[in-house]
């Protein structure tokens, strides 16, 4: 097994993070929030704060001296709120202070008058006619729309024996990575500025930075730091933190620090959408699907950010690994004034995924069928065609395989017919078992341009200096970069000095999302060496076929052929058309299955995980102990999803701030888990990889509810299961029965 | 107040309200010791004192005794050999972001110091008070595990 190559420094302390940094000069910058969720700004009286000992300056809207709103689609994210406030999370202003102290203390003495405005919480309210405006230049509150047209339901519902309709909902989510928002800021002598941070896209906080201080992009540097997690949370939120950084540094000229609190962090930054989803399917009594309607609403909060990303990925996905001859999709992100929401692990699919696989059970139970027959009778098959109109021709299509090889290793038939179905044991408990699969689209598809660069430089002495555009999130990509540049170069991965993002040095490779970290620059590297190897190969053939490495690079070196290379890949054409949502949305797909058993104890309603497996289609497991870490991670943080995790709002306003309100899985909860790597290299990929860091995170939900119901046999259609709900839902029967 | 941190003295003129995180990472840039909730909840910022796990961010200068001998991430290390506790971390793939993983390290000695022979249940329970987001926890009990077997050997 390849090791890490930032463990090292991880596991002696000594890799630098944003909050690491020290530099001579530095101030300390803090964030005053909206006093209200929705409301007019009278005035901002700042003469009591401007007073206090070590205050260096006071920035609001009006010290922006680019564009005040920014955004990665729709530029509508104030970065600090001028006129109106639209959620609890908006910055007002940023105190600047020679000491965190004292900017904190100045920050209380800030006096905001506010005039409240009517507010909107939920999407429900803010889609209805008539409803007020968040963004008053918009037709209505409906930030993005979606449809998917194919086929006839009418038609389908009509050849159905039975036509079963059912509701799900699911919650605000917090990434929770441990490291709380964090960058240093450095206004250059040349009237540019450098920018360090912990964020996990470097050219979003380029374009960001760029945008809000009017610099040319060449003049805005971004430096990534080691991140301390993201899971899709450190974009936006981390961005504007980036640009606003600038600002003070540009105006002020000295570097700026700013660190956020936990509290800071969960008040400001985007969490995971709330769906609420509406499905009607039509169904023969051998099982056939024939139809299925979907109606899908997320909470987009205040700012649009990637909610037209999370909207679409679930459109494209909304039937599941499953052939519906007849689809009619509806998904909407609708502006409110609870905190904005972006992207989250899954980009929407934890959420749809929740529904589509409770739904399959229910509808297996409604014609009296096998859940795991009714799925198989209607998986997607080598060479199906999609809802979107999409042959699957290009690769493996295996969903049964991955389905086939979970259950089997997790002895499904045996622990299915134990499930207690309703009927606890002698001690009052509940024991169950559940799955979930899915199909998931790899790289951004249709969202945006798929691109990747890669920069390899040969230093005469033989080192490989590589950088690539893509950046790490921790999940071990500069090591997946480093392992295939040393194997496709033939060289010791010792040899490979990994170059951190700096956006000056590498092209704009978009962001890293969506899973395509492995696949695009692992792609870019293999062209760059394959460049380097053809600048070699004439002199290795001169200098004799048993000579080294070192001393092709050497000879490369005197005959003045300079070793350099910049590696690109372009992702294959995909296509799609907006009005009927037909088209082929991502070039390449993975396939995933996810099983879990459980207990519940009938007297409090909670739940013990006892087991958890995951069975992916990666195409091909570049470092397998890695992809296993991937896969544990990804099913932890969905039992999270399935179980307790819950960002509740009051009247616009989040209620639990850090981790004794908001509590996130244990040590002490986590099951025994089993990581299963199924391979079926893709052609798209480099050495077959394809993705693996969303799937592992958006089945959990599913399988959960599904092990609830054939412990309980109670359906719950909501996440989080909380013990109250299960309680109460087991009490209710009780006394129904009785 | 002197502070005796790693085998080493140092020097805080901080005040004695001010908390030891603080003063670690701001005052003498030990920085391996991680800021990630201050509410004593999250375990990143997890040292050792007197061989005891404390979470620095609740520990003010003033409980604190000169001769209390104070265990940071930067002090596993010795002589630029890792501890076999680091170690079997980089073996059993146990880090992926980093940020728990000083605290992780911290809490599992002070687990194997107790308890040479921990069984999954023991280490599940002892490093309840350490977070983590990244790994789902497998590879850091299975890291606990390698070493706990290396050690005993």
């Amino acid at each position: 097994m390849v090791r890490r190559i930032d463990a090292i420094e991880k596991v002696t302390g000594a890799a630098i993070y944003a909050e690491d940094i020290f530099l001579p000069d530095m101030i300390y910058a803090v964030p005053l929030f909206a006093p209200h969720p929705h409301a007019k700004i009278i005035s901002i009286d700042t003469a009591k704060a401007k007073v206090v000992r070590g205050v260096v300056g006071i920035f609001t809207a009006s010290d922006v001296p680019g564009e005040l709103r920014t955004g990665g689609v729709v530029q509508d994210h104030y970065i600090f709120a001028k006129d109106v406030t639209r959620y609890s999370g908006d910055v007002v202003a940023m105190i600047a202070a020679e000491t965190l102290e004292a900017a904190r203390e100045a920050r209380d003495k800030v006096d905001i008058k506010f005039e409240p405005l009517p507010a909107l919480f939920s999407p429900v309210d803010a889609m209805k006619p008539g409803a007020p405006k968040i963004h008053p230049e918009r037709e209505n509150n409906i930030c993005c729309h979606y449809p998917v047209r194919h086929g006839d339901t009418d038609a389908g519902f009509k050849k159905s024996d039975k036509i079963i309709e059912r509701e799900y909902k699911t919650q605000h989510v917090e990434h929770a990575y441990l490291e709380p928002e964090g960058c240093v800021a450095i206004a250059n002598a040349d009237g540019s500025v450098t920018v360090r941070g912990g964020m996990q896209h470097p050219f979003t906080a380029q374009k960001f930075t760029a945008r809000a201080t009017g610099l040319p992009v060449n003049k805005v540097q971004i430096i990534q730091t080691t991140l301390g997690g993201g899971f899709g949370g450190k974009d936006d939120t981390i961005s504007i933190i980036c640009a606003r950084a600038a600002i003070i540094t540009l105006k002020t000229k000295r570097p700026v620090k700013i660190i956020y609190t936990r509290e800071e962090s969960v008040r400001e930054s985007y969490k995971r959408h709330p769906f609420h989803v509406k499905f009607k399917a039509g169904v023969t009594k051998d099982g056939k699907l024939q139809a299925l309607e979907a109606n899908i609403v997320a909470d987009a909060g205040a700012y649009c950010s990637t909610s037209p990303f999370v909207i679409w990925r679930p459109t494209v996905q909304c039937t599941g690994p499953y052939i519906y001859p007849n689809v009619k999709c509806d998904s909407y992100a609708v502006y409110t004034n609870n905190t904005f929401t972006g992207a989250m692990r899954g980009f929407g699919s934890p959420q749809i995924n929740f529904a589509i696989e409770s739904f399959i059970d229910e509808l297996a139970a409604e014609i009296n069928a096998d859940p795991i027959e009714f799925r198989r009778k209607n998986f997607f098959t080598q060479g199906c065609t999609t809802h979107t109109g999409q042959k699957f021709d290009n690769h493996k299509v295996a969903i049964a395989e991955v389905v086939n090889a979970a259950l089997e290793k997790f002895d499904w038939n045996e622990k299915f017919g134990k499930c207690s179905r309703g009927a606890p044991d002698a001690n009052g408990n509940y024991y169950g078992i559940g799955m979930a699969c899915s199909y998931r689209g790899v790289s951004l598809g249709h969202e945006g341009k798929d691109f990747c660069a890669a920069i390899i430089k040969i230093t005469p002495d033989a080192k490989v200096e590589l950088e690539v555009g893509v950046a790490e999130n921790c999940q071990g990509l500069k090591t997946v970069m480093a392992n295939i540049c040393a194997k496709e170069l033939g060289v010791e991965v010792e040899k490979i000095i990994y170059k951190d993002v700096d956006t000056l040095s590498v092209p704009d490779s978009c962001p890293t999302v969506a899973s395509r970290g492995t696949l695009v620059g692992g792609n870019a590297v293999i062209d760059a060496v394959r460049q380097i190897k053809e600048k070699m190969a004439p002199v290795a053939k001169n200098i004799g076929a048993h000579s080294s490495f070192e001393d092709i690079v050497s000879a490369c070196h005197s005959m003045n052929i300079e070793l350099h290379a910049l590696g690109t890949w372009q992702g294959p054409p995909v296509s799609w058309e907006e009005t009927t949502g037909q088209g082929n949305a991502y070039f390449t797909y993975v396939y995933g299955c996810q099983v879990v058993e459980l207990e519940v104890e009938g007297k409090s309603g909670k739940v013990r995980v006892k087991k958890m497996l995951g069975a992916h289609d990666m195409g091909k497991a570049i470092n397998p102990e890695m992809a296993k870490g991937q896969i544990f991670g990804g099913m932890v943080m969905g039992m999270g999803f399935g179980l307790k995790e819950e960002i509740i709002h009051k009247e616009g306003v989040i209620q639990n701030l850090n981790f004794d309100k908001y509590r996130i899985v244990t040590s002490a909860e986590v099951p025994e888990m089993e990581a299963l790597i199924v391979e079926n290299r893709d052609p798209a990929g480099p050495w077959g990889a394809k993705a693996l860091g969303e799937p592992v995170n958006e089945l959990m939900g599913g399988a959960i509810a599904n092990a609830l119901y054939y412990a309980t046999g109670v359906r719950f259609r909501e996440t989080p299961i909380k013990a109250e709900t299960i309680r109460t839902a087991l009490s209710l029967r009780r006394s129904i029965s009785d | 107040m002197k502070l005796y941190i790693n085998n080493i003295h140092y020097e805080s003129k901080a005040n004695a309200d001010e908390t030891l995180l603080n003063v670690l990472r701001n005052e003498l840039h030990l920085t391996g010791t991680k800021r990630g909730c201050d509410i004593g909840l999250c375990g990143t910022c997890t040292v050792l004192i007197n061989g005891q796990v404390k979470r620095a961010c609740k520990v003010k200068l003033s409980q604190l005794k000169e001769t209390d001998k104070i265990l940071t991430i930067e002090g596993m290390a010795a002589n630029g050999k890792l501890h076999p506790i680091q170690e079997a971390f980089i073996e059993a793939n146990a880090i992926q972001c980093g940020f728990c993983t000083p605290g992780m390290v911290l809490a599992t000695k002070v687990l194997l110091d107790k308890n040479p022979k921990p069984t999954r249940d023991e280490i599940k329970r002892a490093l309840q008070g350490n977070l983590c987001r990244c790994t789902g926890y497998q590879q850091i009990f299975d890291a606990v595990e390698l070493v706990a077997r290396k050690l005993n050997k």
